[in-house]
């Protein structure tokens, strides 16, 4: 779907990108993580051709970034508005409409989501008599109006309570299922386990890691694992900090130069293993470790 | 193309649907004639109830005569000075002229005495009467028939009459032409002023809103830009439209009510303040004559030109300020190199420019963009030789394109900065940046 190759961007002396490579594959959901001020939102912008790249490649579906794959994005920024003294429907009207979309197509659009959304009582209404929001549910149709091929999420969770986090939630999960691609940049990591099919890291300009969700967290075993054991037949080493509870003894090893079949057959000569777990990390636990190591570089 | 039309469409709908542009639109024409009206009323009732002032004459020459008028009666007595003096405290009498015995070379002496002071009319009333005596009375001595010196007396108007290149003439009149030079300038720098305010006001909503980051993944940013400018300048000639229909309509009507035979013409610059004294009838027909003169074909395009010319080039100006700052009150450090010019056109219309139409200044004023809508508006009426009219038409066209394109490089960054204030160095390196 999208494929970029060495992207540059620089501003002055501040290099936002260094050679970033990524490739986006049809119909997935790609988290793209980093801290604030990584480079992100340059990456973003660029691809919605709000500014262009000092160097490098950015192709959709085999063609080189242009003009007319605008009616084919959607994009939802971070920082985001609507005119506060339009009506819901002519503001929705007005945004599809820029977005290439004839006058009919959009009405009959705009009404359906309105439906769908529970929002019909609203569309006379000035975006300054809504909520906040309501205001962002208005905001996300109005990026998904025309039917983006590929749609990019900037923060989209921010500022929606969790009863309507969970609607955007599933509208993506929806919009997925349809075959559109989602880039969706977000720093809420429960959020990417939940949705993301990929992900790309960003920190300082450079992209550091990505992969699918599970190629990611297997890159980065800690080599854990969590141990219950029961009808002990030795008591266990000290140092193992084993804690008891109805006649059960759970605690934590490093794998530390052993296989974990080698340990396992260490465990087994002190009693009964009812549970040998391997730690998986959370996707919060990867950011921050590479967040932390790339800046000890 | 298409989305600068969506843009224009928005603009203009949005702001021509707002029920304080409809006041605005409605209630200032009204202003006019309301004025007028007040006027006119305050002069009849004047006229009405105005008092017969009666003046004392006391003429140790038995020489003078003076002629009643509907303000002023004078009566002739050979009261003492004292005993004059005392009607005039009294109240008996408006007020006193003296005239003592003069010798006709060297007449000294003459005094009013008065319980206010006189008005400047009846002053130059009395002067121009006792001149004009003594002078015939000069004119007598030395042995001139007084029939003779009522023959020989002639009123004298000059009539100026403009010739053009392709040897037509017209009748011109500097009133008729300074009155339209002040009402179009005054229109062009009232419309620049206030609308380019109005797309530095959207663009930094836009901006302030981050509306601009959703608008700007649509269309490009000199789309959204041109389509703002071009919006709002649509919204400007609705309202002027709509004021100049208006303001014929009700004025036509208020004088109808009046029932005062006061041509639409003399009652605008009554109405104006512009001429304190009504011209007689007699001279109605020329002014028509000059109303006649006047190319309106001419006047109206090259109005329209230098109204939407002005606009264009410090509309983009507004639009480049607006979207280097956050808020309205931060532009005011920008403000400067766009109210200066526009300053100096605006006092150098009423200082060069209607004042002598063809002096140097006026011709530079009117030549330069930045100042050109306005001065030229001064100037137009009283006939602008071909060259120096195309010449600064080209100018003001190459003015509004590079004002344009800086704007628009300041602009397409601008939009997107947030949280730092820029100083007029950040500005230029973002117009020398490529982005």
């Amino acid at each position: 779907m999208l494929e970029i190759e060495k992207l540059n961007k620089s501003y002055g002396p501040n290099r936002a990108l260094t050679d970033v490579d990524l490739f986006v594959p049809k119909g997935v959901i790609f988290g793209l993580l980093g801290p604030n001020g990584a480079g992100k939102s340059t990456l973003i912008r660029i691809i919605n051709q709000i500014i262009d790249a000092d160097s490098g490649l950015i192709r959709i579906e085999g063609k080189n970034l242009s003009p007319s794959h605008i009616s084919q994005i959607g994009y939802l920024p971070e920082e985001r508005g609507l005119y506060k003294k339009m009506k819901v429907w002519d503001q929705m009207l007005y945004f599809a409409r820029l977005k290439g979309l004839s006058q009919s197509e959009a009405k009959k659009r705009i009404s359906y989501w309105l439906e769908k959304m529970d929002m019909i009582s609203w569309r006379e209404k000035k975006v300054e008599d809504l909520s906040k929001g309501m205001a962002q549910k208005v905001q996300f149709i109005s990026t998904i109006l025309h039917e983006p091929a590929l749609l990019i999420l900037d923060e989209p969770f921010s500022g929606f309570d969790p009863v309507n986090a969970e609607i955007i939630k599933d509208q993506i999960i929806e919009l997925k299922k349809k075959g559109i691609t989602v880039i969706l940049s977000t720093h809420r990591m429960e959020s990417v386990e939940l949705l993301c099919d990929q992900v790309a890291m960003i920190n300082k300009s450079r992209k550091i890691l990505d992969g699918t969700i599970k190629e990611v967290k297997k890159s980065y075993r800690p080599d854990i694992f969590h141990i219950t054991m029961e009808q002990l037949q030795v008591p266990l080493p000290a140092n193992w900090n084993a804690s008891e509870e109805d006649g059960q003894w759970h605690f934590s090893l490093s794998l530390a130069a052993k296989t974990p079949n080698e340990l396992l057959t260490e465990l087994m000569t002190y009693g009964q293993v009812s549970r040998f777990q391997e730690q998986v990390p959370s996707m919060e636990e990867i950011f921050i470790h590479q967040v932390k190591s790339s800046a000890h570089e | 193309m298409n989305k600068i039309w969506l843009v224009i469409q928005r603009e203009y709908l949005s702001r021509v649907k707002k029920k304080s542009f409809l006041l605005a639109t409605l209630l200032t024409p009204l202003i006019f004639p309301a004025i007028m009206a007040i006027f006119v009323w305050i002069a009849v009732e004047e006229k009405e109830n105005q008092a017969l002032r009666i003046i004392e004459v006391v003429d140790e020459n038995n020489l003078f005569f003076l002629e009643s008028s509907e303000q002023y009666a004078f009566s002739f007595s050979s009261r003492s000075v004292e005993e004059a003096k005392d009607l005039v405290k009294d109240g008996d009498r408006y007020g006193f002229l003296y005239i003592p015995k003069i010798s006709l070379e060297s007449p000294d002496g003459i005094t009013y005495y008065g319980e206010e002071n006189p008005n400047m009319n009846l002053i130059s009333y009395l002067e121009n009467n006792l001149k004009k005596k003594i002078e015939d009375q000069r004119l007598y001595e030395s042995g001139v028939d007084p029939e003779i010196l009522s023959k020989i007396r002639t009123s004298v108007d000059v009539k100026a009459i403009t010739l053009d290149e392709t040897g037509g003439e017209r009748v011109s009149d500097a009133t008729v032409n300074y009155a339209i030079g002040f009402v179009a300038g005054i229109l062009i720098y009232m419309f620049i002023f206030i609308y380019g305010n109005q797309i530095m006001q959207g663009v930094i909503e836009e901006k302030s809103s981050r509306i601009v980051e959703i608008l700007v993944s649509s269309l490009r940013p000199f789309q959204l830009m041109m389509g703002k400018i071009v919006g709002i300048a649509a919204v400007g000639l609705t309202q002027l439209l709509i004021w100049i229909v208006l303001i014929g309509t009700l004025t036509t009507l208020v004088t109808g009510i009046l029932g005062m035979q006061m041509p639409q013409q003399q009652a605008m610059e009554l109405a104006q303040g512009e001429m304190t004294q009504a011209i007689p009838d007699s001279e109605m027909g020329e002014v028509l004559a000059v109303i006649n003169g006047i190319d309106f074909v001419a006047l109206v395009s090259s109005f329209v030109f230098y109204f939407l010319g002005g606009y264009l080039l410090y509309g983009a100006l507004f639009a480049g300020i607006g979207s280097a700052v956050e808020a309205p009150s931060d532009a005011q450090q920008f403000m400067l190199p766009v109210t200066i010019p526009l300053i100096v056109a605006y006092m150098g219309l009423f200082v060069f420019v209607l004042q002598d139409p063809n002096s140097t200044t006026s011709f530079w004023l009117s030549i330069i963009p930045f100042t050109s809508p306005i001065a030229m508006m001064g100037r137009i009426s009283y006939g602008v030789p071909f060259w120096e009219l195309g010449l600064s038409m080209g100018l003001l066209i190459l003015g509004f394109l590079g004002t344009t394109w800086l704007a628009a490089k300041i602009y397409r960054i601008g939009i997107l900065m947030h949280g730092t204030k820029p100083s007029y160095k950040t500005l230029w390196r973002w117009v020398k940046s490529s982005y």
